[in-house]
């Protein structure tokens, strides 16, 4: 547990003196979604439509935009390898890296979230859920996210590749969140949708951590 | 009186056979150093040692036991420093350390890391931040870091690189330090480190050509045979 603490503060630290990568993520996320009422109209029916698919495809966008930075780094000064011959259980520190990446990274797209609702006139009905939703989704977002940008360990354009990887997996979280927005909007229950969440959520936790184990640990070879 | 051996270590790293039938064997206090010219291995054979390899075949073990069945066991014990410092530009030296030292479960941090800056004579600059050290200093940093932590085991990779005259008869004060407490050092280096009677382990005598060893494998024999078996076989339908 002091190690999972330990990498966790170290990560905090690092992402506090760099600064720049969340601030990043919430203005990409904060751009792409203002794009949608330039390229849509101004047409506050419409917009109120498409608000919640909308703000989850931009947090998804956002959310990836960070991952190739999660590993890469650690990756090219040799820290990584010291971490896999550390005492402590590399699926653990993993953890708290993914914890650290989501604190930094999606945790501010959830407080950003609502202030882009009220942009695009999302009835305020679907706010509450909107968040729990994010608040469920984002952390599996940087769980699945992990495994990508573990696998693209030392291969050249990382980035775009980790988009490919990635963002087909991303697809339920996108479905289910902005279904649950739907069924909050439309006065029904959105339970099923947060339960399905909440169970991809577990899964992730649960496998997330030992498929990056395995890619940190084949990148190392 | 712990005891570091391995036989009959064979290293494939992609196509190419780095080394193959290698064995050597340390006990406490023994200094192992690596000799071979560039490419012969000395790298791959630390990090098979460290655990960051799996070799193709053959064993690593400590009294006795096989390293991969308790890898955690091994990494505790293990102090591995390898061609990069791991040092990051925007955390001072002593936070640099803090975590090392934190992954081992080091009570007593401050104190452990005091003492580990003041061996490497780096304790000027304990609050100065990773982008403002010379090359020199990073590696002494790196260098520190070994000493942090109880360990019976050091792994040394050209721990000599970027050091001068001074620091490197600091560096064999420190080995000859960790050698009368019993640990056992297996380092490479080009230059001529001032440690006492090591083990030579010339890497150059374990290359084998690809066909030979290719010629020794069981497996591949079964499929050329096999595969000779089947061309005669057609021969003889036609």
């Amino acid at each position: 547990m002091n190690g999972f603490l330990a990498i966790l503060q170290r990560d905090l630290r690092l992402a506090l003196r760099q600064g720049a990568d969340s601030v990043m993520v919430v203005a990409f996320f904060i751009v792409t979604t203002t794009l949608f009422p330039f390229g849509v109209g101004p047409e506050v029916n419409i917009l109120a439509r498409i608000a919640s698919g909308v703000i989850w495809v931009s947090a998804l966008l956002a959310a990836m935009l960070s991952l190739e930075r999660v590993f890469q780094t650690d990756y090219e000064d040799g820290t990584l390898e010291l971490l896999t011959t550390s005492p402590v259980s590399l699926e653990l520190l993993i953890l708290g890296k993914v914890l650290a990446h989501w604190l930094t990274t999606g945790l501010p797209l959830i407080i950003a979230a609502p202030l882009m609702a009220v942009m695009l006139n999302m009835d305020q009905d679907g706010f509450a859920t909107l968040m729990i939703a994010m608040l469920l989704g984002t952390p599996a977002l940087s769980l699945i996210g992990a495994i990508g940008a573990a696998l693209i360990l030392g291969a050249r354009r990382g980035g775009v590749l980790v988009s490919l990887l990635v963002l087909p997996l991303y697809i339920p979280v996108l479905i289910f969140g902005a279904g649950a927005v739907e069924a909050a909007l439309l006065g029904i229950s959105a339970i099923a949708q947060l339960q399905i969440m909440g169970a991809i959520l577990l899964l992730t936790l649960a496998a997330a951590p030992f498929a990056t184990s395995h890619a940190v640990r084949q990148a190392m070879e | 009186m712990a005891d570091f051996s391995g036989s009959d270590l064979t290293c494939l790293r992609g196509e190419r056979l780095v080394f193959g039938g290698l064995s050597f064997s340390a006990k406490s206090g023994d200094a192992v150093m690596l000799r071979g010219r560039n490419g012969a291995g000395k790298s791959s054979l630390l990090r098979l040692m460290a655990g960051l390899l799996t070799p193709r075949s053959g064993m690593l073990c400590w009294n006795g036991e096989n390293i991969s069945d308790d890898r955690t066991a091994h990494h505790a014990r293990t102090h591995y420093l390898g061609h990069q410092d791991a040092i990051k530009p925007v955390l001072t030296v002593r936070d640099n350390l803090r975590l090392w030292g934190q992954l081992r479960g080091v009570r007593d941090l401050d104190a452990t890391i005091d003492r580990a800056l003041h061996a490497l004579q780096i304790h000027h600059l304990a609050r100065v931040t990773g982008r403002y050290l010379s090359s020199g200093q990073k590696r002494r940093t790196a260098l520190a870091r070994i000493l942090i932590g109880q360990s019976d085991l050091w792994l040394l990779d050209e721990p000599t690189v970027g050091l001068d005259r001074e620091s490197c008869a600091e560096l064999a004060q420190l080995i000859k330090d960790f050698r009368a407490r019993g640990g056992i050092v297996i380092y490479s280096t080009h230059i001529d480190l001032d440690v006492e009677k090591p083990t030579v382990l010339d890497l150059d005598e374990f290359a084998i050509p690809m066909v030979e060893w290719l010629a020794e494998q069981d497996d591949i024999e079964d499929l050329v045979h096999g595969g000779k078996d089947a061309i005669s076989s057609q021969e003889a339908a036609q």
